[in-house]
């Protein structure tokens, strides 16, 4: 096996950790907080980000002011929400890179490298654009009777609790953090590897 | 001019010398400054920060409240009272039906104690801020409180035994934690006359074993002493590992006007018990079983309940059966504190009426009875020659010497009730080293990690019987006090007072990072094992039972579930079996119904409580949370109604009209 091949296959096998830990993770801090809440977002489900039930801490609190419930197991079982359906398209999406990423390393062919990455990359854009449709709904789709209803004062409408996409953003009492977490500098490294792949193949070939 | 000048002059130093003796605002000045030379350093040792943490905890006992006080030292905060002995509305303890067990006894349900004396279980020698046990003299008893929970897990009663004084003090590797009878009394108990005391009266010296893993207490053995009263004790450490010393006054056995009866000997004893060698004899076979009545109650964490058993029997020990395993070291009159350094070297009585430190030698005294250097015995238990064992008398150092604690540089310090004051002195040369006064007439005092091989020296705390004039007055009635001092200089210094709750007996201290981080945040929902607990609203109901009521409650921010009730008949008698929903941290919740002739609930996250409440009168009556749960708080609430005996109200539940649980849309 050459070294080229060898990369795309590490690469390709490092989108496994997805399985393993999440992707993204939202930290909130609040005065009574003062031990954050934390919510992590893996390909198929939640997870609690910093401490125990911390989702169903967050759930609950999410309840003042008239958002969804999120989408766990739990409340799906509960009819309380409907299942989220990139829990169940994301671990295929990811099943099938890590496939095309291994066959691809075994084709040694250097561009097909690089047609993995591209699709890696597309793949990431939907994913990101997905998450951020999520939490826009998330944030606006409140609930009529809402316990809590602020109106945000540049706009005059009902304020909205979108998290932010990526970075800080203050939320009422709480300072929200939104980042990518360690799967997604799996991704990250996975394609970087098949990148380096794609060089290396090239100067093989010379 | 010379003339004017020198009269002037003369003017100035009578008028001086009038105002530095009137009795007036001038003097109290002058005894402010005496308050012991507060340095300008001293606010600074003690000023915790907002949001810092206090480096060591202070385990004060209630006193006659019968609880256990929680402070943080050096700033005097008041944490938490850990209700023990007493019942506490506050918190639903021994008024809920779960923790109602928690009081029973073998005379029935005692709603109030006296504790004294916690003491911190070790392990090597070392506090290792796993448990706090207290003892209680009224009704004797020794109750084991969790330190990860900070809440009392067992009480387990004395048999034969009367005024449990000398009492709970822990061996150095939580062998055994220890109970004794201040008040000898007839074993067993019958119908004699109180002049026949002498001979017939009898005292126990329970040796409590607690499991290693668990903590739970049995009585191991008890042994069968003469009727003396035993006031205080302390395990032997180190070298002196496996001997545990009880002081004893009442030798002359009066059984009436103690105060002059019991104070005719110039001295009475230290009993020295070589438990090893009991416990050797009891594995053995030795000891007998005899008939008792006391009452074993045991908190279970997972069911969120006690129970309550009557045990039945007591093994004892007689000191005849075990040769060699007791004996009587004379001490000045009316020991009081009785005292171990932290070498297991030392063997201080404090004579309380002598006013002198009897410092007796470990080494001495296992050589004395190697030479068998007796001075007779006392029901046949042999007294070693004064001589043979004692180290030395440090004479006069103060009034009414109580108790004495150590740090590891070889001092001690001895708190004198009479002459009120803290004397720091040097065991070894048996010098005075330093004097403090203290405000007023102090009891015990604690250096964190006292009664162990390993103190931890920086902080003195002096506990006292009166305050007078110290704060604020507060009628007839004024707090008791603790007084704080630096010791880790040659002086002590005092740097702060501050209020306790009852009477601050004994006090039990220990390094904050052996105990935070390890406390519990949460019952997790999961693991709640009580019969009645619900898991989710889905499971919330109401039941009737012929005339009772069950109502299967759950609470979470911020409503009941159910939280409308109807068909509850006058008559009938209701319970609330309540469990709080919540998995977050510091988020409990109250319950509280109008009309209940018991106390409030207060159930922390994922517990279950019961409550009983017996509706008399027809009518709509509100329940809510008592507890500011959230911005929600005063929304929670909820109604029962109450129609008449014999009415046919159907019985309905619901929250938000319908059934808790029932599928929406």
């Amino acid at each position: 096996m050459k070294k080229s091949q060898l990369l795309m296959f590490v690469g390709a096998l490092l989108l496994g950790a997805l399985y393993l830990f999440p992707l993204w993770k939202i930290t909130l801090i609040a005065p009574q907080y003062p031990e954050p809440l934390g919510l992590n977002i893996h390909i198929t489900h939640l997870s609690d980000g910093v401490q125990y039930n911390d989702v169903k801490n967050i759930d609950l609190l999410n309840h003042y002011i008239g958002m969804a419930h999120l989408p766990t197991e739990e409340n799906v079982a509960k009819k309380e929400v409907k299942p989220f359906i990139e829990f169940t398209i994301f671990p295929i999406v990811i099943g099938v890179m890590i496939a095309l990423g291994i066959l691809v390393a075994f084709k040694g062919n250097k561009k097909w490298y690089l047609y993995w990455l591209i699709i890696m990359i597309l793949l990431g854009i939907a994913g990101l654009t997905d998450f951020y449709l999520w939490l826009d709904t998330y944030g606006h789709n409140l609930d009529p009777n809402a316990i809590l209803k602020i109106t945000d004062k540049v706009t005059g409408k009902p304020m909205g609790y979108q998290p932010p996409f990526f970075g800080y953003k203050k939320l009422l009492n709480f300072e929200v953090y939104s980042y990518p977490a360690l799967g997604a500098y799996f991704i990250a490294a996975g394609m970087a590897l098949s990148f380096l792949a794609f060089i290396t193949g090239k100067k093989e070939t010379k | 001019m010379k003339t004017i000048l020198k009269s002037i002059f003369a003017f100035l130093v009578t008028a001086t010398f009038l105002v530095s003796c009137a009795p007036t605002e001038a003097g109290k000045e002058t005894r402010g400054n005496a308050k012991g030379a507060i340095s300008g350093s001293a606010a600074e040792k003690t000023y915790v920060a907002p949001g810092k943490y206090d480096s060591h905890y202070a385990f004060i006992s209630g006193g006659f409240s019968g609880q256990l006080a929680v402070y943080g030292l050096p700033s005097g905060r008041l944490f938490r009272v850990i209700p023990v002995f007493s019942q506490d509305p506050e918190k639903g303890y021994g008024y809920n039906e779960e923790t109602k067990p928690m009081l029973m006894t073998s005379h029935g349900f005692v709603p109030w104690g006296d504790s004294h004396h916690p003491d911190i279980s070790q392990t090597n020698g070392t506090v290792d801020g796993r448990w706090v046990f207290i003892n209680e003299n009224n009704t004797p008893r020794i109750a084991r409180i969790s330190l990860k929970t900070f809440e009392t897990e067992e009480i387990i009663e004395i048999p034969n035994s009367a005024g449990n004084h000398s009492s709970s003090f822990v061996t150095e590797n939580s062998e055994y934690v220890v109970a004794g009878t201040r008040f000898a009394v007839p074993i067993p108990q019958r119908d004699i006359s109180i002049k026949d005391y002498k001979g017939n009266f009898k005292a126990s010296l329970s040796f409590l074993k607690i499991d290693k893993e668990s903590g739970h207490m049995n009585i191991a053995f008890q042994i069968r002493m003469p009727g003396f009263n035993y006031d205080l004790s302390h395990p032997g450490r180190g070298k002196s590992h496996g001997w545990f010393f009880f002081s004893t006054y009442n030798t002359e056995e009066a059984n009436t006007l103690l105060e002059v009866n019991a104070s005719q000997n110039d001295k009475d004893y230290i009993a020295a018990i070589n438990w090893k060698k009991i416990e050797e004899y009891v594995a053995n076979g030795g000891g007998k079983k005899e008939p008792a009545r006391y009452a074993h109650n045991l908190w279970n964490d997972d069911a969120h309940s006690a129970t309550s058993t009557i045990e039945k029997q007591v093994l004892v020990v007689e000191p005849k059966d075990v040769p060699g395993a007791i004996y009587f070291l004379p001490t000045a009159k009316s020991p009081h504190g009785c005292d171990v350094d932290p070498t297991g070297e030392y063997i201080i009585g404090n004579g309380k009426l002598a006013a002198a430190m009897t410092v007796h030698s470990f080494t001495k005294m296992q050589k004395a009875i190697k030479d068998k250097a007796f001075d007779g015995d006392a029901y046949g238990i042999p007294i070693i020659k004064f001589e043979a064992v004692n180290y030395g008398v440090l004479d006069q150092p103060g009034l009414g010497p109580l108790h004495t604690e150590f740090d590891t540089r070889g001092n001690a310090y001895t708190t004198f009730f009479i002459s009120s004051e803290v004397v720091k002195w040097n065991i070894k040369d048996l010098k005075v080293i330093d004097r403090h006064a203290v405000y007023y007439s102090v009891g015990h005092l604690m250096i964190p990690g006292g009664n162990s091989r390993t103190p931890d020296d920086k902080y003195l705390v002096a506990m006292n019987k009166i305050t007078k004039d110290r704060y604020l007055p507060t009628g007839p009635e004024v707090c008791q006090s603790a007084q704080l001092f630096d010791i880790s200089g040659e002086k002590m210094e005092l740097l702060l007072d501050f209020p306790t709750i009852g009477e601050p007996h004994y006090a039990a201290g220990i390094a904050a990072d052996k105990i935070m981080g390890k406390t519990t945040k949460i019952y997790k929902l999961s693991e709640n094992k009580h019969p009645d607990a619900v898991k989710s609203e889905a499971e919330t109901k109401v039941v009737r039972k012929g005339n009772e009521v069950h109502i299967y409650m759950s609470m979470i921010r911020s409503h009941f579930s159910p939280d409308n009730i109807e068909g509850v008949r006058a008559g009938d008698k209701v319970f609330f079996h309540i469990t709080n929903l919540e998995q977050d941290y510091d988020v409990p919740h109250g319950f509280s119904m109008i009309g209940a002739n018991t106390s409030e609930l207060l159930v922390m996250p994922g517990r279950t409580a019961t409550v009983i409440w017996e509706p008399k009168e027809v009518g709509v009556w509100p329940f809510y949370c008592t507890d500011f749960c959230s911005a929600l708080h005063q929304e929670m609430q909820g109604y029962v109604r109450v129609s008449a005996k014999g009415a046919n109200t159907p019985l309905t539940y619901t929250l938000d009209s319908d059934v808790p649980g029932a599928e929406e849309e």
